[in-house]
């Protein structure tokens, strides 16, 4: 095979494979707290989260992803989601 | 169907001829009818597509990348600076590998602010990996459309096309010109067939991150693209001549080439106009002819080496202009020829900002040329008028402003 043939048609394409952008929760300043006593189980947290980081089932914030950027704080209508600080280790 | 019609208003009936489906484009200046007649033939019920209109040309070409990878067929048109500000996305396109066409309507761009023809804009994006045609008639931008898609959707290319048709000489004027209907269409042009597409039940992300070590080979991949349309661009005009009987070139046309002395080079509606000063020169017993190069993008190298094999002169016209350098086409052509032919080769940069040209011009510059009267490079109709002076006049009493200030 030819060098040519061998690089052919390549494009830049990638799978959606978990964490392919790496543990971005590293970059998070601000974490979701979620009051399970105030929250209705509306999975609108679930709809806008950017990142996919929070699960239908049971809503569990996956912290290894989210980034912290509070967009599920803001939807949340029954404010059970409050973005505190991150202790700096 | 025969009709009497813009340039514009022919490319857009060419696209829903082609069975465009997808139309995402910014509406306001610089655009041109062409987006006007799609959205009037769209929203009329005469064209079986959808219309996205969009906030920027950026926008614009993001939406025709990705109406592209929906696999449905995509089409926009453009303009100067509208062309300028889809920079970004045009690498986008050719990186992605969509095989869309665009038509850009040839205007210099700004400033001075000015809407007139030159080739500095789509010459400008020359690197984006676009393939890029430059037609010289009404006609000849019907058919490119129709053989365009030929081109950018064989799969050995798979990418992005960019029709060049110069202003108001090709844009605005009304011209006879055949239109296909769309069944004549599909016996030439089969309807798409995407390689891939975004599909749920595979998911992919199309120009992703990608590190040092694999990006080279991606844009090796485009080169090949690139390499493949020299033989697919032949392969298109050829069968579209045994389907509809015109021709319009290859790659190149030539014109009154055989026994020619001297040559002209040029591109769009400039080398029609040379083909009147090659009949002119020709009634006074001057061997001169002709090479239009069709395809800018890639380049001809096989074509121009071939045809100026011999000749005792070449001026190539250039319509644009690389600052710091030279034309454009002159750089190129001389790049074809070098190590390969020795021929003594001239520069003439002529409608810039949409100067006419006329054939006389032309005649001139080749005489002179050919008697080895110009050197490298020749600002053809560059003459200082009573507009110019007002710079002077302004430096002049900016001066006095100042020299005011300090005493």
């Amino acid at each position: 095979m030819s060098h040519e043939e061998e690089v052919g048609y390549m494009t830049s394409v990638s799978r959606p494979v978990k964490g392919c952008a790496g543990n971005t929760g590293e970059w998070r300043v601000f974490r979701p707290v979620k009051d399970d006593e105030k929250c209705n189980n509306c999975l609108l947290c679930w709809v806008y989260c950017p990142e996919a980081c929070i699960s239908k089932e049971g809503i569990e914030i996956d912290f290894q992803y989210c980034k912290g950027c509070g967009i599920c704080a803001v939807e949340c209508p029954t404010e059970a989601i409050v973005m505190v600080k991150e202790e700096k280790q | 169907m025969r009709l009497l019609e813009t340039g514009n208003h022919l490319v857009a009936l060419a696209a829903n001829a082609v069975g465009v489906e997808v139309v995402p484009a910014y509406p306001i200046t610089p655009q041109t009818q062409i987006i006007e007649m799609v959205a009037d033939l769209i929203a009329e019920g005469k064209m079986d597509a959808e219309y996205i209109p969009v906030e920027s040309e950026h926008s614009a070409c993001a939406a025709l990348v990705s109406a592209s990878l929906t696999g449905a067929r995509a089409f926009s048109a453009t303009s100067s600076h509208g062309l300028a500000y889809m920079h970004e996305m045009l690498h986008y396109a050719a990186g992605i590998r969509v095989p869309v066409v665009m038509a850009n309507v040839n205007r210099a761009l700004g400033p001075g602010w000015n809407i007139w023809c030159d080739h500095q804009d789509s010459v400008s994006q020359r690197d984006t990996g676009w393939l890029q045609v430059y037609v010289a008639s009404h006609q000849e931008a019907v058919d490119t459309v129709i053989q365009a898609y030929r081109v950018t959707e064989d799969h050995s290319v798979l990418l992005p096309l960019m029709l060049n048709l110069d202003a108001f000489v090709l844009s605005h004027t009304y011209m006879e010109a055949e239109v296909p209907t769309k069944e004549e269409v599909l016996r030439y042009l089969p309807p798409y067939a995407p390689l891939w597409k975004l599909d749920p039940r595979k998911p992919v992300t199309h120009g992703s991150v990608i590190y040092p070590v694999d990006f080279s080979e991606t844009r090796e991949s485009m080169q090949l693209g690139q390499d493949n349309a020299r033989s697919v661009v032949p392969q298109a005009a050829e069968e579209f001549r045994e389907v509809f009987g015109r021709w319009h070139g290859a790659m190149v046309e030539s014109y009154r080439t055989d026994d020619a002395e001297f040559l002209i080079v040029a591109m769009g509606s400039l080398a029609s106009e040379s083909r009147v000063s090659v009949d002119a020169l020709r009634k006074e017993g001057k061997a001169v002819g002709l090479l239009r190069v069709r395809f800018f993008r890639p380049f001809p190298f096989e074509e121009v080496r071939e045809l100026c094999a011999g000749r005792e002169g070449l001026l190539v016209i250039d319509r644009d202009y690389s600052y710091g350098m030279e034309g454009a086409l002159f750089t190129e052509v001389k790049a074809a020829l070098y190590g390969h032919e020795t021929v003594p080769v001239r520069n003439l940069i002529v409608g810039l900002g949409g100067r006419d040209v006329t054939y006389e011009l032309i005649i001139e510059n080749v005489e002179r040329a050919w008697a080895g009267e110009l050197g490298d490079i020749t600002w053809g109709d560059s003459h200082i008028t009573r507009a110019h002076e007002i710079t002077r006049e302004v430096l002049c009493e900016f001066e006095e402003l100042l020299s005011e200030g300090e005493s």
